[in-house]
C-alpha cells in the first residue's frame, strides 16, 4: 500500500482565454522510505502537481478538476480546508525551489521554524523555540542558538535552503515534497543539500517526492522517476531502468542533450528541436509531436496515446511514433 | 596566437558604506588581483562559485565597471581608465550577452528596435538598412524575420536569449562577454544556444569570455578553464587538463560536487564545508585553505600567491596547504 497515489490528476487554471489544462491526467505514487524524482522542462506542470497535493493553488483560477490524490488511505481532493491545515507541515513538508521569497524577510528565522510547531503540536512558545533550536541543529546550522534570532537576510543560500528544511521536517512529516531545492545553489552547496536531504531520509524513514530539472540530481537520489512533458506523464520508470533504457523520445532527447564531462569538447550537442509549445497551443493527441524529430500522423497528433506497462515498472506513453522500444 | 584581451593584476573594491556620515568604513574586495588573457579565436571558461567575483570581473572587461586598480588591455590599447568617448568605438569590438534574457531585454520595444539599438548608437546605416540588418541576424541566430516586430514577452526563454545574441553580433565584434549565457535555460533549449555560440565563433572568429557556474557547461564549450575564489584565480589551464589534472583543492572540489547523470555511478563527492566567505575583510594567505581550516594554512599567510606554471600551460595558485607542486 504505497503512502501517496495520484491518479488521473487534472489541474487546470482559469484565465482570460479560457481555461488551461496544466496537469493533464498524471498518475505516480511514492512509498515511505523511497525517492521519487519528477523531471520535465519549465512549463511540464512538475510544480502544479506538487502544488496540486499540498492544495496550494493560486486560488481563485487554479483548481483540481479531477483525479485522486490518496494519501495514507484518506483523499485529499475532497479534503475540507481546516483537514488540509492539519496535513501541511505535519504530515507532508514542503520544500521551495527559491528560500529568499518562501521566507518571510521580516520576522526571526526562529519565530518562522516555531510556527510549525506552535500550529501542530500543543506546546508553548519556549518549547517551540527548544524545538526549533533543536531541528536547526540537525539540518547542519552552526550555532542555531545564535541563528534562531537572526533574520533570513543574515544567512547565507545554503543556510536558508537548511531553514527551510528544517521547517519542512520540523514535525517529521511522512512526506516531504522538495521542489527544485537546489536550483539556485552553487555545486558545491547543492551537494550537502542532496546529502543532508538523504540522510534525514534515513533516519526519519520519510518519502520524498524530488522536483526537478537536473538529470544528474536524479540519477545521484532518486529510486524511481517519472519524466512530464506538457502536463502529461510521457514516461515512468525505476531511475536504473530509465538510464539504460529510456524508451520515449523526449526522455532519449533529455538525456542526450545533458553536457557530459566524457564528451568531446566543442562538438555539438544534440538538442531537442524547437521550443515546449504553450498550453493551449498543445495537440490532444502525441504532445511531443511538435518536437520530435519523426512526422506524426494526424491521428497520433488528435487521439491521446495509451500510457502502458512495457516492462514490471517501467510505463511508457505509446505513441506509435515517439515509443522507440 | 595574439592575445586579443588582457587583464593584469586587476582590483575592483567596492566601498561599503556606515556609519552616521556614511563614509567607507570598509571594501568588498570582489576581484582581487586578477591576471588572464584571452586569444583571438579562444573561449577562456571562467567558474566559481555564486560571490566569487566573476560577473564583477566580466563587468569590468567590458567597462561597464572602472577597476580601482591594475591594467585592462583589449585589441592593443589600454583602455583601463579610458572614458566614454574612447570606449564607443571600442565596444563595436567588445560586446556582453546576460544572463537573464527577459531582464536584460526592454520589454517595451520591439525585436527590431532591441536588435539595431547597436546601429543608432554607432549611427550606422539608414532605417531601412538597419531593418534589413536586423532580419539578416535574426535569421542568422534561427529566429524568423518575421520575429522583429513582435515583443520579446512573446518568445520562450531561449528564443530571447537568441535575440541578446543577435544584439550582440550586431556590430561584428571580436569578442562577447557571456555571463552565464544559458543558466536560466532548460537543458533541450541550453544545448541549442550553445550549438548557435559555437555555430557562430566558427563563422565570426569570435572570441568568447564564459562566465558560467555549470562546470560540465564550460568544459564543453571552452578551450582554456580559469577556476575563481574569492576574487582571486586559483587555477587556469586548458580545459582537458583542468578536468583531468586538477592541482588545486579548490578545483578537485569542484568538479567531485558535479552530480554524474548516471545512477549506477555513486560518486562520494568531496564536501566542502560552509559556504564562500564574504570579500569584505576576506583571510590572509591562502582563502581555500582558510575555509577548509587546513593545518598548513598558516604557511601561506605573506606569501607570494601569484600563479605558477607547473605544466605548459596549466597555472595554479602555489599556496602550501592546497597545492602539491
Amino acid at each position: 500500500m504505497p503512502l501517496l497515489e495520484v491518479t488521473d490528476l487534472r489541474t487546470g487554471f482559469e484565465t482570460d482565454s479560457g481555461r488551461v489544462v496544466a496537469v493533464d491526467g498524471v498518475s505516480f505514487s511514492v512509498e515511505r522510505n523511497r525517492t521519487l524524482g519528477i523531471v520535465g522542462e519549465s512549463g511540464c506542470g512538475k510544480s502544479v502537481t506538487a502544488l496540486s497535493i499540498m492544495q496550494l493553488l493560486p486560488q481563485p483560477a487554479g483548481s483540481i478538476l479531477g483525479g485522486s490524490i490518496r494519501f495514507k488511505d484518506r483523499e485529499l481532493v475532497e479534503a475540507t480546508p481546516e483537514h488540509m491545515v492539519d496535513v501541511r507541515g505535519d504530515e507532508i513538508g514542503m520544500i521551495f525551489q527559491e528560500p529568499m521569497t518562501a521566507l518571510n524577510p521580516v520576522q526571526k528565522i526562529g519565530r518562522q521554524v516555531s510556527e510549525v510547531f506552535l500550529l501542530h503540536k500543543k506546546i508553548d512558545k519556549a518549547e517551540a523555540r527548544a524545538a526549533s533550536i533543536d531541528i536547526l541543529d540537525k539540518v547542519g546550522i552552526p550555532s542555531p542558538e545564535v541563528r534562531v534570532d537572526e533574520y533570513p537576510h543574515q544567512l547565507s543560500g545554503g543556510m536558508r535552503q537548511r531553514v527551510m528544511i528544517a521547517m519542512a521536517l520540523g514535525c517529521k512529516p511522512d512526506l516531504l515534497i522538495a521542489d527544485e531545492p537546489t536550483t539556485a545553489l552553487d555545486v558545491t552547496v547543492q551537494a550537502q543539500i542532496l546529502k543532508l536531504m538523504s540522510d534525514l531520509q534515513a533516519e526519519m524513514g520519510m518519502a520524498i517526492i524530488l522536483i526537478t530539472h537536473d538529470l544528474g540530481v536524479i540519477a545521484e537520489t532518486c529510486d524511481e522517476v517519472v519524466v512530464m512533458y506538457g502536463g502529461r506523464v510521457v514516461e515512468r520508470a525505476p531511475v536504473e531502468e530509465l538510464f539504460a533504457n529510456p524508451l520515449h523520445a523526449y526522455t532519449k532527447g533529455l538525456l542526450r542533450s545533458i553536457p557530459r564531462l566524457d564528451r568531446e569538447r566543442k562538438t555539438k550537442l544534440p538538442t531537442i528541436e524547437g521550443n515546449v509549445p504553450s498550453l493551449d497551443q498543445m495537440p490532444d493527441g502525441c504532445r511531443f509531436s511538435t518536437r520530435a524529430d519523426v512526422e506524426h500522423d494526424e491521428a497520433s497528433i488528435k487521439e491521446r496515446p495509451p500510457f502502458e506497462e512495457i516492462s514490471p515498472g517501467h510505463w511508457v506513453e505509446k505513441c506509435p511514433f515517439c515509443f522507440q522500444g | 596566437m595574439k592575445p586579443l584581451l588582457s587583464v593584469e593584476n586587476l582590483k575592483m573594491h567596492f566601498p561599503v558604506k556606515g556609519g552616521v556620515f556614511l563614509r567607507a568604513m570598509a571594501s568588498c574586495k570582489a576581484v582581487d588581483g586578477v591576471s588572464l588573457t584571452v586569444h583571438e579565436g579562444e573561449t577562456l571558461g571562467l567558474v566559481g562559485e555564486s560571490g566569487c567575483g566573476k560577473s564583477t570581473l566580466g563587468k569590468c572587461m567590458v567597462r561597464l565597471l572602472e577597476p580601482t586598480d591594475g591594467r585592462i588591455e583589449f585589441a592593443g590599447d589600454d583602455i583601463t581608465h579610458a572614458n566614454r568617448h574612447h570606449l564607443l568605438p571600442k565596444r563595436r569590438d567588445l560586446q556582453m550577452i546576460f544572463q537573464d534574457p527577459a531582464e536584460s531585454l526592454n520589454p517595451r520595444h520591439t525585436v527590431e528596435q532591441i536588435v539595431s539599438e547597436p546601429f543608432v548608437i554607432h549611427k550606422i546605416g539608414t532605417k531601412r538598412d538597419r531593418l534589413a540588418k536586423v532580419e539578416e541576424l535574426l535569421e542568422k541566430v534561427g529566429l524568423s524575420a518575421a520575429a522583429a516586430q513582435r515583443f520579446p514577452f512573446e518568445f520562450s526563454g531561449g528564443q530571447r536569449q537568441r535575440i541578446g545574441i543577435a544584439r550582440a553580433i550586431a556590430l561584428n565584434p571580436r569578442m562577447i562577454i557571456c555571463d552565464e549565457p544559458v543558466s536560466a535555460l532548460d537543458v533541450s533549449v541550453q544545448s541549442q544556444v550553445l550549438n548557435l555560440m559555437m555555430d557562430l565563433q566558427r563563422d565570426l572568429g569570435l572570441s568568447y569570455l564564459f562566465i558560467a557556474h555549470d562546470l560540465a557547461v564550460v568544459r564543453h564549450v571552452s578551450d582554456r578553464v580559469a577556476i575563481m575564489y574569492l576574487g582571486k584565480i586559483m587555477e587556469i589551464a586548458d580545459a582537458d587538463s583542468i578536468y583531468e589534472n586538477p592541482r588545486h583543492a579548490y578545483t578537485k572540489a569542484l568538479i567531485s560536487a558535479i552530480p554524474v547523470p548516471d545512477p549506477k555511478v555513486r560518486r562520494e563527492p568531496r564536501f566542502l564545508e560552509g559556504d564562500v566567505p564574504s570579500p569584505i575583510d576576506p583571510p590572509e594567505g591562502c582563502a581555500f585553505g582558510h575555509r577548509m581550516g587546513h593545518p598548513k594554512w598558516k604557511e601561506s599567510v605573506g606569501m607570494d600567491l601569484s600563479l605558477k606554471e607547473v605544466a605548459p600551460g596549466h597555472w595554479v595558485q602555489p599556496c602550501p596547504c592546497c597545492t602539491e607542486l
